[in-house]
């Protein structure tokens, strides 16, 4: 089984962490590590852009994470980018160990709309279940309602279901056969 | 569909061109990443990227219009996206005139660049499966397809390559089943017309009026049985190559008309009163001496002009024997996986049989003939017995009887006449032939009163 360690980095309620948790353990079969809250991301600050740089953040929680887990997940409230794009939902190392996922957007309020922390969460869950798809090696599915679906637009995320694909299941299963994902045994 | 396209980011910034490269790669494609203009230009000779994300402002060295530049000089076809900032903008618009397939302002819209790439490696992808569609095709009819190993026919397979780019019409002149249309289809996928129509019409095949509308089509109710309009081969061809089998015998009328299309490029449909135009390359072929039909009025020597632009005349199977046993191996594995049979050799004497006879059929009877040897063969390798049937179906060396009812002079007057047939006129080749000087020849042809 899979080893997760899931942080927030500065100020996230609990229960994001938990629903979030619960996804990102159904949907991957993965052993969820609750781990120490992480500093909030004030190092990845752009002055320039105003949003935090994801690439930053990720260098960091890969230089900071513990051996005995096989991947780390942080989650944030703060708004990401990568220089060459105006923003990120999250972000992830391919085949690598670190991934990052904010709510900054995922949040309804953030377009205009009332409050809905089951919404955000439901958002949040399905980017972390993308993100840690892609440090399992996992790259862009086809199928709309498969989680590992690229969404650059709220609806696309919104379009998604909680559960990958039989496709990407199966790559998924083949890897894990093949012993390909545990860092923390090897 | 994205894993096989590369992509290369060119950026001096470290975590802009390493975070966009991930991003890429996320996307399934196989993304390098690299600090300056001078490396990406290395990188460009090493192979050729599917689309070049190159920033426009380097600070060191060689810029990103340079360096774009540069990789048109190793790829002219690359596709290059100049990354730029706002400020600079201008001058990423003038970089399009410089050949930029696109640029993009960053920070962009994660949307919009998903899309953009989507829609390069879209075009990429169709690119590629004509590429492979037309290499498929061109292998299908490669000149490797007709075996040989003589001389004659190695000057065949060179001059095909050098006509295949050619618009020029060429005829092809040999027996029945020494493989015209193997040659005409070679020709044609070699060239650049390969991903056209091919279209083959045998002109035998079919009467005067049918052929007519066959070839130029007809409008509705131009004659009884045309009940609606059909598209004639010409313009199923458009684009591509028109292949006229047994053009020999055709009738004059239809000699005029095809004129007409060679010297115009443009037709009447049977009934018709517009010209419909097309670009085709016609590719004639029969087997008729077309210059003695010309002679004789048969043939109108305009159209024969026309037509004998390149001109190949394919030697019959008698004349390259030495390719007799290659082409019996190459049947056989065809047609003993296509049969189902395990036959997989030939016997010495077997062979040698088949090397002795004429096949008045060339390459089309000798290939029917192994296939009958392998249905009835009853072993693994084919025996002089499997090929039993050549003696009795006529035509075979072994068979032939000198007629026994002709005054000696006439049986010499008609084994002249058939070598000179042979050698179309050629007299040192037929005295060689004959066994017998040039001047006895002459002498025997004043004899005989034949015409030369
Ligand atoms: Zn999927
Ligand atoms: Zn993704």
């Amino acid at each position: 089984m899979i080893v997760v360690g899931l942080l927030g980095l500065g100020n996230v309620g609990p229960a994001l962490l938990d629903t979030v948790a619960t996804s990102v353990r159904e949907a991957f079969t993965a052993d969820i590590v609750r781990l120490k809250e992480g500093p909030d991301p004030r190092y990845a600050w752009d002055d320039h852009r105003g949003q935090h740089n994801s690439e930053i953040i990720l260098r960091r929680l890969l230089a900071e994470a513990p051996p005995d887990v096989d991947r780390v997940l942080g989650v944030t409230s703060v708004d990401l980018f990568i220089p060459m794009l105006s923003f990120v939902f999250g972000q992830a190392q391919l085949n690598g160990k670190a991934a990052v996922v904010s709510s900054a957007r995922l949040d309804p309020t953030f377009h205009g709309f009332p409050v809905n922390p089951a919404l955000t969460a439901a958002r949040l869950s399905r980017e972390a279940v993308h993100e840690l798809g892609h440090t399992l090696g996992l790259t862009h599915c086809i199928v709309r309602a498969c989680p590992m679906s690229l969404a650059t637009t709220i609806a696309q995320l919104d379009a998604k279901g909680p559960e990958l694909c039989e496709g990407c299941r199966s790559v998924l299963k083949e890897k894990i056969n093949r012993g390909l994902l545990f860092l923390s045994e090897s | 569909m994205n894993t096989n396209w590369e992509i290369l980011v060119v950026d001096d910034e470290e975590i802009m061109r390493e975070s966009m490269a991930a991003w890429l790669r996320e996307d399934g494609y196989a993304v390098e990443a690299v600090a300056s203009g001078r490396e990406a230009i290395a990188a460009a000779k090493v192979k050729d990227y599917a689309i070049y994300f190159i920033d426009l402002k380097m600070p060191s060295g060689i810029d990103g219009i340079e360096t774009m530049m540069e990789v048109h000089k190793i790829h002219p076809e690359a596709c290059v996206i100049i990354i730029t900032a706002y400020a600079t903008v201008d001058t990423a618009i003038s970089a399009m005139k410089e050949g930029a397939q696109e640029y993009i302002v960053k920070p962009c819209n994660p949307q919009e660049i998903s899309m953009l790439v989507a829609r390069i490696i879209k075009v990429k992808n169709l690119q590629r499966e004509n590429l492979i569609l037309r290499q498929k095709l061109a292998k299908q009819y490669n000149v490797q397809d007709i075996l040989s190993k003589n001389p004659k026919m190695h000057q065949i397979f060179q001059l095909i390559k050098e006509i295949s780019g050619l618009r020029s019409t060429v005829l092809l002149q040999g027996e029945s089943g020494t493989g015209k249309e193997l040659v005409a289809r070679a020709i044609h996928f070699s060239g650049d017309r390969a991903g056209k129509p091919f279209i083959g019409v045998s002109c035998a095949a079919l009467a005067e009026t049918l052929l007519e509308s066959e070839l130029f089509g007809h409008e509705k109710g131009s004659f009884t049985g045309a009940t609606s309009q059909k598209k004639g081969k010409f313009e199923m061809a458009n684009g591509g190559t028109i292949f006229l089998d047994e053009i020999g015998d055709i009738s004059p009328k239809l000699q005029m008309d095809l004129l007409r299309v060679l010297q115009e490029k443009k037709f009447y449909r049977v009934g018709g009163s517009e010209e419909t135009e097309v670009d085709v390359r016609v590719i004639a072929a029969t087997h008729r001496d077309l210059q003695t039909a010309v002679q004789e009025g048969e043939f109108r020597d305009d159209l024969y002009y026309r037509l004998n632009v390149i001109t190949i005349q394919i030697p019959p199977l008698r004349e390259r024997r030495e390719d007799i046993p290659l082409l019996v191996r190459h049947f056989i594995c065809d047609l003993s996986h296509e049969l189902g049979r395990p036959v997989t050799d030939i016997s010495e004497d077997a062979l040698r049989l088949l090397i002795d006879r004429d096949w008045p059929g060339n390459v089309r009877e000798l290939e029917n003939a192994v296939e009958r040897g392998i249905i009835t063969c009853r072993g693994t390798s084919l025996t002089a017995d499997d090929f039993q049937f050549l003696n009795t179906s006529g035509n075979g060396k072994k068979e032939w009887r000198p007629p026994c009812n002709l005054p000696l002079d006439e049986v010499e007057r008609q084994v002249i006449i058939a070598t000179l047939e042979r050698t179309k006129g050629n007299v040192k080749e037929a005295a060689g032939i004959l066994g017998i000087d040039r001047s006895t020849l002459y002498d025997r042809i004043r004899k005989y009163g034949l015409p030369r």
